[in-house]
C-alpha cells in the first residue's frame, strides 16, 4: 500500500467539535473512514489504542480540495516541489490538490502527469490530481493527447493551459468537445492576449498614473463570454479560472440563469486585496489576473456567497526570491495561497456574514471535488462528514488569529501578499483518510 | 527637502519653489563665468545609473554633478538587467558597496527608482531620471523653470501639453508639478494616446488642438514615436501630424507671447515643424541649458545636507 493510500493505524476520537460549525458532536475516525458522528460513549476514551482530541471550540470541515495549485515540479524545484507544496496544502487544510500543467516539461503527456501523480503518492501529504495541458507545450497550436492523460494512472479530468489562455476559438471549441468522451472539463485562463500585451496590473486610473501597462477587465470578460457560449454550443462543461471582475461575474450569472454548463472559481487574494496595493510597486502584489478594484472585490464576494462563483481556488504560485525581489516589470506573476486560503476566506466571507461554515465546505471541498471529478472513485474527496465516508477532515480554530509570516511557510517560496497582516482562524489539524498530515503543537 | 526625488508628486509647492529658486541661484553663480564650478558637493559621490540609452539626460546630470564638484561615476547598464544576468538589486548592492551618496537612475521599468529607494538595498538618495512611462520629475522642473523665466509665476497660467500622453513620463510629471504650482494644464491627444483614468488627473483634456491653443501661455509638444502606428494608436504619421502637429498655421492661433516647448528629441515634421521649432517663441534650446541648473539644484538640495556647506552662495 502506498503511503498516501494508507490509513491511520490509530483511531482518533474528536470530542465536542462543531461539525460544519453546528452543534458540538463527537467524530470518530477509524480505518480511514468516519466511523461515527454524534455522541460517542464515555468509555470510548478508555478503549485501548485510541487518540483523543479535545475539539472544544473547533470546527470540523471536510478536507479541502484545491482545483488550482502550482506545484512547480518537474522543472522549478527551486520554487516548490510536490513534497513541499503538498505539505503546505496539508497545513492549509487541503487533502487534495490539482497540480497545474505549466511545469517544465509541461504536463501535456501521460508520462508527465503520471510522474506528478506518483510524486504526490510518495509524499503522502495530500492527494495530487494532475491537470493536463490542453495544448502541446501550452503553445495554443494543437491539442495535447487529452485522452492518453485521461486514461493514464493519474486519471486526469481537468485540462488547462493555465498561465496562458486558449485564445484560438476553434481550438477551444475542439477541446471542449473532445473531453466530453471522458467527462473532462476545460479550465480556462480567461485572458485575451492582444488586449493584455505587456500588461502587469489592472487597467484603470492607477495604472495610468503609475505608468504601468493596464490589463483591462474586458480582456477577461470577452473570453468568459465567448467560452460559456462555446461550451453551451457543444454541450460541454467549461470551468473559468480565477474570475476577477464584476463583468465576468455578471456573465457567469447570466449563463447560469440560462442553464449553461459553466463553473467558476475565485482566489482568496481576489476576495481581499485591491489594485491600490500596486502603488508601492512591490512585486508581492503582482499576479495574473491582476488585483482589481474594491468594486470588483465586492462583486466577487457577493457572487461566491450566492453561488454564481462555485468555488475558491488558491492559484498557489510559488516563486524563488529573485523572481520577486526586483523591479515590478520583470517580476514573476503569482502569490502563495495554500496556507492562508482558509483564513482569508474566514476573514472575507465568514466573519462578514456572507457564508457559514457549511457554505465554506461546499465551496472549498465538495464543489471543487465535483468539478474535478474526484468526488467518486477509489479515493474520493469532497464527501460529507458522515458515517462511512472517507476520514478526510480539517479541524480549524476560528477564534485564533495570527500575523502572517512567510518565513514560517512550508513552501520553498516566500511570495506571500499577506505578510504582516493579522488574519483570523487557524488550521489545527488535517486528516487524510484518518491519518494526520498536519497537526499543531500539543493537539494529539 | 525630500530625501529622494521619485515623482513630481512628491514635491509640495514649497519644495518645488525651493528647487526652482535654487536653480535660479545656480544659474546666477555659474552663467557667463569662465569657471563654472561650485564646491558644494565636494567629496560626495553621484552615480549615474542608466539602464536606458539617454545621452542628453545623462550628460545633463553629469554636468550638473561636476559643476557642484561631486565625484561622478557613470554606470551604464544598457538593455534589460535580466538579459545581462545582473539584477537591479545586485547593481544597487554594488553601488552601495562603492559608497554612492546619490544615485541618478534611468530605467525602462516604471517604478524601478521607487523600488531602489524603498527596498532597503541601498542607503543613497535616489533621483528618478525617467522610469518607463511613469515619470521624469527633473524634466518637469526644468520645463517649469524655463516657463517661469519667461512668464513669471506659473500660478494661473494656461499650459497646453500635446501628443502621446499615454507613453509620456514627461507629461505625467508636468501635470503633477504644474498643478502643484497652480497652473491650469490642458492635455491634447487622440483618445488612443490618453491613459485610462486621465479624467481624474488634475488637468483638462480635449481632442481639439486648435481650440486649446487660443488661450495658451505655453504649448508643450511631446515626442511621438512613429512605431506607435503599428500598434494602431493612429492611422498614419500624416494624419497625426495634421490633427496634432504644431505648424505655423497653428502657431498663429496662439497668443503672440506664448512659448513653444519640447522635451526633445524632436521629430521635426511629425509633431512640430522646423519653422515652429526654430521660431523666436521656441525655448527648446533653453530647456536644455536650464536642465543643468535644475539638476544642480535637485542634487544640491538632496545631497548637501550632510556635505558641510549650507548655501550655494557660501560655496561660491
Amino acid at each position: 500500500m502506498t503511503p498516501s493510500a494508507s490509513t491511520s493505524a490509530t483511531p482518533t476520537l474528536i470530542r465536542n467539535v462543531r461539525v460544519l460549525g453546528g452543534e458540538p458532536q463527537d467524530l470518530l475516525l477509524r480505518d480511514g473512514v468516519i466511523a461515527s458522528v454524534g455522541t460517542a460513549p464515555d468509555e470510548a476514551d478508555r478503549a485501548g489504542d485510541i487518540t483523543i482530541v479535545d475539539g472544544t471550540g473547533l470546527v470540523a470541515l471536510p478536507g479541502l480540495v484545491d482545483l488550482h495549485t502550482h506545484l512547480r515540479e518537474p522543472g522549478r524545484e527551486d520554487a516548490e516541489t510536490v513534497e513541499t507544496g503538498t505539505l503546505a496544502a496539508a497545513r492549509g487544510g487541503f487533502t487534495a490538490v490539482h497540480a497545474m500543467a505549466n511545469t517544465d516539461p509541461v504536463a501535456d503527456t501521460a508520462g508527465v502527469v503520471e510522474q506528478v501523480w506518483r510524486l504526490g503518492r510518495e509524499a503522502g501529504h495530500a492527494d495530487v490530481r494532475p491537470v493536463g495541458a490542453v495544448t502541446v507545450g501550452l503553445q495554443g497550436e494543437r491539442l495535447a493527447e487529452l485522452g492518453a492523460m485521461a486514461d493514464s494512472a493519474a486519471g486526469v479530468r481537468v485540462f488547462s493551459d493555465d498561465g496562458v489562455c486558449v485564445s484560438d476559438a476553434v481550438l477551444m471549441r475542439r477541446a471542449l468537445e473532445y473531453v466530453k468522451a471522458f467527462d473532462g472539463v476545460i479550465a480556462q485562463h480567461a485572458q485575451e492576449p492582444r488586449l493584455t500585451e505587456g500588461a502587469t496590473m489592472n487597467e484603470g486610473e492607477l495604472s495610468g498614473r503609475l505608468g504601468l501597462r493596464g490589463w483591462p477587465s474586458v480582456a477577461e470578460e470577452a473570453i468568459v463570454a465567448r467560452d460559456v457560449l462555446l461550451a453551451a454550443h457543444v454541450g460541454s462543461r467549461v470551468h473559468i479560472c480565477h474570475l476577477s471582475t464584476r463583468g465576468s461575474v455578471e456573465i457567469v450569472r447570466l449563463a447560469k440563469q440560462r442553464g449553461l454548463p459553466v463553473t467558476a472559481e475565485v482566489t482568496p487574494h481576489h476576495l481581499l486585496l485591491t489594485d491600490e496595493l500596486v502603488a508601492t510597486y512591490d512585486p508581492r502584489y503582482k499576479v495574473n489576473p491582476p488585483l482589481r478594484s474594491a468594486d470588483d472585490v465586492a462583486a466577487l464576494r457577493e457572487a461566491l456567497a450566492d453561488g454564481t462563483i462555485d468555488i475558491v481556488a488558491t492559484d498557489h504560485a510559488p516563486h524563488p526570491l529573485e523572481a520577486k525581489d526586483c523591479e515590478w516589470d520583470v517580476a514573476a506573476f503569482g502569490m502563495l495561497g495554500l496556507e492562508t486560503a482558509l483564513s482569508v476566506v474566514q476573514h472575507t466571507m465568514v466573519d462578514t456574514g456572507l457564508l457559514d461554515w457549511a457554505g465554506v465546505a461546499e465551496r472549498m471541498s465538495a464543489a471543487p471535488a465535483r468539478i474535478g471529478r474526484c468526488d467518486t472513485g477509489e479515493l474520493p474527496h469532497g464527501r460529507p462528514l458522515a458515517e462511512g465516508e472517507p476520514a478526510n477532515v480539517v479541524l480549524i480554530d476560528p477564534s485564533a488569529s495570527a500575523t502572517v509570516d512567510p518565513a514560517a511557510s512550508a513552501s520553498l517560496s516566500r511570495n506571500m501578499p499577506y505578510e504582516g497582516m493579522k488574519l483570523p482562524g487557524a488550521v489545527v489539524a488535517t486528516f487524510l483518510r484518518g491519518r494526520p498530515t498536519h497537526v499543531t503543537g500539543g493537539l494529539l | 527637502m525630500i530625501r529622494h526625488l521619485l515623482s513630481a508628486g512628491d514635491l509640495s509647492r514649497e519644495d518645488a519653489t525651493l528647487v526652482l529658486d535654487t536653480a535660479e541661484e545656480m544659474a546666477r553663480l555659474t552663467e557667463g563665468r569662465a569657471v563654472k564650478k561650485l564646491p558644494a558637493l565636494r567629496g560626495r559621490t553621484v552615480v549615474n545609473l542608466f539602464f536606458e540609452d539617454s545621452t542628453r539626460t545623462r550628460t545633463s546630470f553629469e554636468l550638473a554633478a561636476k559643476r557642484l564638484s561631486a565625484d561622478v561615476v557613470n554606470f551604464s547598464a544598457k538593455g534589460s538587467s535580466l538579459s545581462k544576468g545582473e539584477s537591479l538589486k545586485d547593481t544597487a548592492l554594488t553601488l552601495e558597496a562603492m559608497g554612492a551618496d546619490g544615485v541618478v537612475v534611468r530605467h525602462s521599468a516604471s517604478g524601478a527608482p521607487y523600488r531602489l529607494a524603498t527596498s532597503g538595498w541601498i542607503n543613497a538618495s535616489v533621483l528618478n531620471a525617467g522610469d518607463g512611462t511613469h515619470e521624469h520629475p527633473t524634466q518637469a522642473l526644468l520645463d517649469a523653470f524655463t516657463m517661469r523665466r519667461h512668464l513669471g509665476e506659473l500660478s494661473g497660467k494656461r499650459i497646453v501639453i500635446v501628443g502621446d500622453v499615454l507613453h509620456s513620463r514627461v507629461a505625467r510629471s508636468n501635470v503633477l508639478l504644474l498643478a502643484t504650482l497652480g497652473a491650469t494644464v490642458t492635455l491634447v491627444a487622440p483618445p488612443t494616446l490618453l491613459p485610462m483614468g486621465v479624467e481624474q488627473w488634475p488637468c483638462e483634456v480635449t481632442f481639439d488642438l486648435d481650440a486649446a491653443l487660443s488661450g495658451a501661455d505655453a504649448v508643450m509638444m511631446l515626442r511621438v514615436q512613429s512605431e506607435r502606428m503599428k500598434d494602431a494608436f493612429f492611422p498614419s504619421a500624416r494624419e497625426y501630424s495634421r490633427r496634432y502637429g504644431l505648424d505655423a498655421r497653428r502657431q498663429a492661433l496662439m497668443p503672440p507671447e506664448a512659448l513653444v516647448l519640447h522635451p526633445g528629441p524632436m521629430n521635426r515634421g511629425m509633431e512640430i515643424t522646423a519653422e515652429v521649432a526654430d521660431s523666436d517663441r521656441s525655448v527648446i534650446v533653453e530647456q536644455v541649458t536650464n536642465g543643468v541648473y535644475v539638476r544642480m539644484a535637485a542634487l544640491y538640495l538632496m545631497l548637501a545636507g550632510t556635505a558641510g556647506t549650507t548655501t550655494p552662495e557660501e560655496a561660491a
